[in-house]
């Protein structure tokens, strides 16, 4: 391991538990680094993290819910039953 | 694409929209409710698990946003404002105290003792360049979503379906941002290992 004499390589449970924050991009920069550095030795790691990644692009392209007519025409009357207050 | 739509909310036509309302503009309020109940729809039964109950608790939220138009002052975004009230009601129909408990980031049992993989996962990434098997994995996705505990869940729409940024996400909830990380952490990596197991047993 080449990075042992400067600091303890990490293994595969670290690479993992730090995964998170470098999805979001709030991994410091050193961190980031150590994980690339894991991530370019490690098969696993590299496909866990990319199945992170599918899940995230999953759930961001779920199909938008359609509002359905009985429900915008409930949401409607609840409008005017509010509004009827007024008058 | 409705995450990345909503996430850049257009502000100025939210203000309009709200003119509308404050000025009994029933297309106001038609245009809102177009734009935002999916959204508090899916948040909702997040929330509270029953469909039924969910949408009752968006007609709640509708009827309080009419209630408090003249209140809102745009200090937060339109939705953000949207999504307390929401949570405020469902947290009631619920009937309970939202606790978020201190979960382990990392599943250990996977690990051995010198922190290397026990079961590496089989490698499926690279199968969903498929467009096909894109979909169906966003629709599956979706499903599962219900498998989650609750705060995992509410979490995980809020910031990978809904996109909203982590702080906004940890306020709302009222939970700090080291357990909104943590519980994000958990809901990705618990929802990978339920698609895992539907891709590769298939």
């Amino acid at each position: 391991m080449r990075f042992r004499r400067r600091r303890r390589a990490l293994v595969c449970r670290d690479a993992v538990a730090l995964m998170g924050d470098y999805l979001d991009g709030r991994l410091a920069s050193r961190d980031a680094a150590r994980l690339e550095a894991h991530l370019a030795d490690c098969p696993h790691c590299s496909e866990y993290l990319a199945q992170l990644r599918v899940t995230i692009e999953a759930l961001g392209r779920a199909e938008p819910s359609v509002l359905s007519d009985d429900a915008l025409e409930e949401l409607i009357g609840i409008y005017r039953r509010w509004r009827s207050e007024f008058d | 694409m409705t995450s990345a739509v909503l996430a850049s909310a257009p502000v100025a036509e939210d203000r309009a929209l709200l003119d509308g309302l404050r000025a009994g503009d029933e297309h106001a309020f038609v245009a809102l409710v177009r734009m935002y109940q999916p959204a508090l729809l899916r948040l909702a039964e997040a929330t509270v698990g029953s469909h039924a109950v969910a949408q009752e608790v968006t007609q709640d939220t509708w009827l309080a946003v009419l209630r408090g138009v003249d209140r809102f002052e745009g200090r937060s975004s339109l939705k953000t404002w949207l999504f307390r009230i929401l949570l405020n009601r469902a947290r009631s129909a619920a009937g309970r105290e939202q606790r978020a408990g201190r979960p382990e980031a990392v599943d250990d049992e996977r690990f051995d003792r010198s922190g290397a993989w026990v079961d590496p996962p089989q490698p499926w990434a690279d199968r969903v360049e498929d467009r096909l098997v894109a979909a169906e994995l966003a629709q599956r996705a979706r499903a599962l979503l219900a498998d989650l505990p609750d705060t995992q869940r509410q979490v995980l729409v809020l910031r990978d379906v809904e996109g909203m940024p982590a702080e906004e996400v940890a306020e709302l909830l009222g939970i700090t941002d080291g357990n909104q990380r943590v519980l994000l952490h958990r809901a990705r990596a618990r929802l990978r290992g339920l698609l895992a197991l539907e891709v590769t047993s298939g």
